[in-house]
């Protein structure tokens, strides 16, 4: 089913339509589509076209550098990778964090949580859906959403704001702090840090309700399109707590099949490796992860706000969990399993995030000094994290110098990346095939990759895997010879 | 004291012995500089302090005061050339601020702010300079070395260890290691080393606590470098004790 449009049988004849770049997302990628005479739809490829080295040229580099350097791969969710590879450095050093330490850190994500989903609920999404997905090219921004719906563009501006503040509290800085270190963290939330937080939290969980709400009606007012669009049936995975509530911060790995049966369940992620690997692919920088025991065909999975709050067993917070538990009995359960109740199940979690926040600064134990602990030091860490896109691993190895001589991440995005492909096939197959191109058609396709809120520049890493083709060509255009790298790093040469 | 000089318009007094930089210090007028410091015989290398005496351009800290000099120093034509020399000093090693433990307690970061140095200005040359590592408390990461030659005067005169040099010439000078395998793990440097609180960059470093002090109280959050080195300067050197220029 995945491989479906993925390569073409006869390339030779088609013609090439590229949505480059695709707008607003995080980073560049790009779409390709290969149409024949009578506009038939014969294969869909999401490139990410911009390359990242973060793996190969953090080589060397001192160990904790680590969480201040890999945020840099993102401007949007740099905590993500901040407390990933924190968590990963933690059991670099052996630490068991003080409650301080585990709560400040828990604030800052669910910080960049709320402002990362707010950011692309309204800015990066919402001229789509509440405009339409082929409205008026020049008014579907968020220029157009401030003029057409004031209030609910300063709500998605403000809900920002407030998670950018919890960051720059917690961290530093709202873009690229230094807050959390290997085995803690460097400062506390003091009495004055946390009743300016205090003076808005309120506002800020009602808005996160009524943001709920207009994803809800986004479903009831369209309730075909929101259903069908881009419907397809993933694996998923996600982490969640020992007692399988959602947690963004901290837990095990779950992995279920499209059927719904569970596949692993609580497993722990530093050995993660047993259950997940990644396959490389001749036309991507971006790796395919799947899981071991399906296989590299049917093995890839979907992970994020629709796999975490459809997946875990209940939300720790009762606002967020009553909205779930209406999420999941909606039209018979329909939005649980469509690509747009990405939106929905973001706005749930924004909400929870909002809660959190709110429990978290009544909580004395943010003012707390005692910030940093550190054990038996080991060779390797691991550290996981449920991101913004779904989760996130950081995976280090380090020597006796305390350089880091291995570094793999497997980020969101790659997660996904299957999962996203086969949404803009299944979109290409439902808008696209047999119709004549308009440019509200091919934002069809780029909805779908909107609905995943990607984060295409942190997302490509296959370094030194990426497959070659050099072409040498008479002045007949005639081919004379060709050398080629494999996925493997080997060189062929064949005239 | 009742001799003074002219600097920028301002009367800076001096006493016999002290250089251009070390009165204008000691009287609240800030000179850039980089690899002056308090404690230590002026090495006149960086250029930074670079100022016009009677039309002249001379380096303040190696030029002794004396009564009716006229010295300009913040005047654009200087800065301007200032500029440039951060400019070079950047593109010659590899400073990446945005994940430098050391940002926020960096001279050379806190001149670029100060100098308004908004572009990098040169090709960066991006130099291949592996790290040091080998010690179990200390590392040294050469990127970001501007061969003030502070760590080799401290180890020298004030700990009695000789552990740095520079070797080399022209832009393939660098600073190396005085042991037989070239490697700080087979020197005598402790934490307690004079060499460990002098390098102004991020060359010598105490491993396993970078960015531990948050962003906000670290040296030069609070105030600019400008402001920052006028209250390390006024202290008279005194061998052994605490120096308002060095890291704690």
């Amino acid at each position: 089913m995945a491989n479906d449009l993925e390569t073409a049988a006869h390339p030779e004849n088609l013609r090439r339509v590229a949505i480059d770049p695709v707008s607003r997302v995080e980073g560049h990628g790009k779409v390709t589509l290969l149409l024949d005479e009578n506009d038939r739809v014969h294969q869909v490829r999401l490139h990410i076209v911009e390359f990242r080295g973060f793996e190969k040229f953090i080589q060397g580099r001192p160990y904790w550098e680590a969480p201040v350097m890999v945020q840099r791969l993102c401007g949007i969710c740099p905590v993500s990778h901040h407390l990933a590879a924190s968590k990963a450095m933690d059991m670099i050093v052996g630490a068991t964090l003080t409650p301080t330490a585990e709560k400040v850190r828990r604030l800052m994500h669910y910080g960049q949580i709320l402002q990362s989903h707010a950011l692309h609920f309204f800015h990066l999404c919402s001229p789509d859906l509440l405009f339409g997905f082929d409205s008026e090219v020049a008014k579907r921004n968020i220029v157009g959403i401030v003029a057409a719906y004031p209030d609910i563009a300063k709500q998605g501006v403000l809900l920002r704001k407030f998670g950018q503040e919890v960051i720059r509290i917690t961290a530093g800085k709202r873009i690229h702090g230094t807050g959390s270190i290997p085995g803690g963290v460097n400062k506390n939330v003091s009495v004055d840090e946390r009743d300016y937080l205090l003076q808005d939290i309120e506002q800020i969980v009602a808005w996160s309700q009524s943001s709920v709400g207009i994803a809800r009606q986004l479903f009831e007012q369209n309730l075909d399109l929101y259903n069908n669009f881009g419907r397809f049936k993933a694996h998923t995975l996600n982490m969640v707590r020992k007692d399988g509530a959602l947690d963004l911060y901290h837990g095990g790995l779950r992995a279920r099949d499209m059927d719904g049966r569970t596949l692993f369940d609580h497993y722990d992620y530093s050995h993660y490796w047993d259950v997940i690997f990644e396959d490389v692919k001749t036309w991507s920088y971006m790796k395919f992860p799947f899981l071991r025991s399906l296989g590299p065909e049917n093995g890839w999975y979907r992970v994020g706000p629709l796999s975490r709050v459809t997946q875990c067993d209940f939300i720790p917070t009762p606002l967020a969990d009553r909205a779930r538990q209406e999420f999941m009995a909606f039209n018979g359960g329909s939005a649980m399993g469509a690509t747009l109740g990405f939106h929905w199940a973001r706005m749930i979690e924004m909400l929870h995030s909002a809660e959190v926040i709110r429990d978290l600064l009544h909580d004395p134990d943010l003012q707390g000094s005692d910030l940093l602990s550190k054990g038996a030091r080991q060779e390797r860490g691991v550290g996981v994290i449920e991101a913004p896109r779904g989760t996130l691993i950081h995976h280090y190895k380090v020597d006796d110098n305390d350089q880091i001589v291995r570094c793999n991440l497997i980020v969101s995005t790659t997660h996904n990346n299957q999962a996203m492909n086969e949404a803009i096939r299944q979109v290409a197959r439902q808008y696209i095939d047999g119709r004549r191109l308009t440019e509200g058609l091919l934002n069809h396709i780029e909805v779908a990759i909107r609905a995943f809120d990607p984060c295409l520049s942190c997302a490509t890493h296959a370094l030194g895997k990426m497959p070659l083709e050099v072409e040498l060509l008479d002045a007949a255009g005639g081919r004379v010879d060709v050398l080629t790298r494999s996925s493997d790093g080997s060189f062929s040469c064949a005239a | 004291m009742n001799e003074t000089f002219q600097l920028d318009g301002a009367s800076v007094p001096f006493e016999p012995g002290q250089t251009v930089m070390q009165a204008a210090l000691a009287a609240g007028h800030y000179i850039p500089h980089l690899c002056y410091h308090p404690e230590f015989k002026p090495h006149g290398s960086c250029k930074l302090c670079t100022v016009k005496i009677n039309g002249r351009t001379m380096a303040s800290c190696t030029m002794p005061a004396e009564a009716d000099l006229n010295v300009e120093s913040d005047i654009e034509e200087l800065n301007a050339l200032r500029r440039s020399l951060v400019q070079m000093l950047f593109a010659e090693g590899n400073h990446f601020c945005p994940s430098c433990e050391k940002s926020g307690n960096c001279m050379l970061q806190a001149l670029g702010y100060d100098l308004e140095v908004h572009a990098t200005g040169f090709r960066h040359l991006y130099p291949d300079r592996p790290l040091d590592a080998t010690h179990p408390d200390i590392l040294l990461d050469f990127n970001r070395c501007i061969l003030c030659e502070l760590c080799v005067r401290a180890s020298s005169e004030v700990d009695g260890k000789n552990v740095f040099a520079l070797a080399g010439r022209g832009i393939t000078k660098h600073l190396i290691v005085n042991a037989e395998s070239g490697l700080l793990k087979d020197t005598s440097m402790a934490l307690t080393d004079k060499a460990m609180q002098v390098c102004p960059v991020g060359v010598i470093l105490p491993k396993r606590v970078g960015f531990s002090v948050p962003i906000g109280e670290r040296r030069y959050d609070q105030r600019p470098i400008s402001e920052q080195a006028l209250d390390d300067a006024p202290r008279q050197p005194v061998r052994g004790d605490g120096c308002a220029a060095c890291e704690e």
